[in-house]
């Protein structure tokens, strides 16, 4: 294997790096809530600077490989492809941490209901997340495609939860700022897919050359 | 970008020199005002394919073409072909520069006056536009009579450009023109190249191939004789269809 190589080598390394970093945060801040465990809560917040870190140094070495190697097609593609897909994991760090400080806020109030939206929509954003960073690396299959179809559950899931816990604001009024709370969770789980989505739309391209963001897939 | 029609439709083409075939059955269209660049490994038939593109190989006993070679839709392999007016309307640029042993303006109005233009006055302004065109004017126009082998090896290879366009021509064939000059040069030249593309078609030979990607509009792929694939640069560069071009421009070939 050539030098130029072994560095691609290592940027996918720390590409799934930073994707099983991020799983980690998004499974930690959602059990967190649901088994009101606040102390996890608080570490999903303080791991969240290592992420952030990850995505700096990724983002550095990918403009250091195109400034020093100057890569072309297939490289070119990975390279760029990397770049965006770093961006789209830390935004969805953020979001666990989003997650985990409205656990920490919740965990403060008694139950307003069990969860059962929220879990079914995180086991699915978790598994969009992982098979896409697994297509990132096994190449080029269907496993994007069937990704970014999950994403249609996500939203489903997003719209019932919302109607749950609208029937509890308009039943009592007090219940309002713990509904507001848990919609705000539903929705980060919601955005956390479409990065997903982001992520899989861009290793079509890797792989295809071909952007289909903004466009009907099939 | 505005449509351009094909000023050259290469088909069915084939280059000989004895038994070895250096350039394999090619077909491919050179567009009026564009930039075209052939890339390839050593020895792959680029150049014999740009040189076919003026009857350069003619001058290669053992050389023989079949094929068609349809320069403005009349093949330039005909028997009646006026190759002395071909090469005028068809100019090349070697990979060295190479101005003729006598002064600046010698250089460029040596093609003029041998087409038969007498008048100083007249000869005067080709050279001058001539050199305007070249981006040489400003650096020249003082010492006109200086031996065109005094200037630098930039500004000589400008002085090439520029005995080229006082032909005017409608092609102007590159084979190699920066990989003698350093890269302040080969900027000013990149530059050029892609000032001139707006009035003459231009068909370069690059081992570069970030030159390919940086001034082309088309680029061309060969290898062993053939040609591997052709498209517009930006596909060639950064999704390529072929296998063989993708390990080429990545670096993994061989």
């Amino acid at each position: 294997m050539s030098v130029f190589e072994n560095e691609l080598e290592e940027l996918r390394g720390n590409i799934l790096k930073l994707g099983y970093m991020v799983e980690n945060a998004i499974r930690d801040s959602v059990s967190s809530l649901v088994e009101r465990d606040t102390k996890l809560a608080e570490e999903v917040i303080k791991r969240d600077h290592l992420i952030n870190a990850l995505d700096v140094k990724i983002d550095e070495e990918c403009v250091r490989l195109i400034a020093l190697r100057q890569p072309m097609a297939r490289d070119l593609r990975l390279i760029t492809t990397a770049m965006k897909i770093t961006t789209d994991l830390e935004r969805m760090g953020d979001l666990a941490v989003n997650i985990a400080e409205r656990a920490i806020e919740l965990n403060q109030e008694p139950q307003l209901k069990p969860f059962v939206n929220i879990p079914k929509m995180a086991k699915i954003a978790q598994s969009m997340v992982r098979d896409a960073l697994d297509s990132f690396v096994t190449g080029c299959s269907r496993l994007p495609y069937e990704v970014i179809k999950r994403d249609d559950e996500v939203d489903d899931l997003t719209v019932k939860n919302f109607e749950e816990l609208l029937a509890f604001m308009i039943k009592d009024p007090k219940n309002i700022p713990l509904a507001i709370k848990r919609t705000y969770v539903a929705k980060y789980l919601e955005r956390i897919a479409d990065h997903a989505t982001n992520i899989c739309e861009m290793i079509i391209y890797m792989c295809k050359g071909k952007m289909i963001r903004h466009t009907e897939i099939t | 970008m505005v449509e351009s029609k094909n000023i050259f439709e290469i088909k069915n083409f084939s280059i000989w020199y004895g038994n070895f075939q250096a350039v394999k059955d090619i077909n491919l269209s050179i567009k009026s005002n564009r930039i075209t660049a052939i890339i390839g490994p050593s020895g792959c038939g680029k150049s014999t394919l740009l040189r076919a593109l003026n009857r350069m190989n003619d001058l290669i006993i053992s050389s023989r073409a079949t094929g068609q070679m349809l320069f403005h839709d009349v093949d330039i392999y005909d028997k009646d072909t006026d190759v002395i007016e071909l090469r005028r309307r068809v100019g090349m640029v070697f990979q060295k520069p190479n101005p003729f042993p006598s002064s600046v303006y010698e250089n460029v109005a040596y093609g003029p006056k041998l087409r038969g233009i007498k008048k100083k006055s007249i000869l005067d302004g080709i050279v001058e536009q001539a050199l305007i065109k070249a981006d040489l004017w400003k650096e020249v126009k003082d010492k006109l009579n200086d031996s065109g082998l005094s200037l630098s090896g930039g500004q000589m290879q400008r002085l090439c450009i520029a005995r080229s366009l006082a032909q005017e021509p409608e092609v102007i064939l590159f084979d190699e023109p920066t990989s003698a000059l350093d890269p302040i040069s080969t900027a000013h030249i990149e530059n050029l190249l892609q000032e001139l593309q707006k009035t003459v078609t231009i068909v370069i030979v690059t081992h570069n191939m970030q030159q390919a990607a940086r001034i082309s509009h088309y680029t061309a792929f060969m290898y062993i004789g053939e040609l591997i694939e052709f498209g517009d640069t930006n596909t060639i560069f950064v999704n390529p269809v072929n296998k063989l071009t993708e390990e080429y421009i990545t670096g993994r070939f061989g």
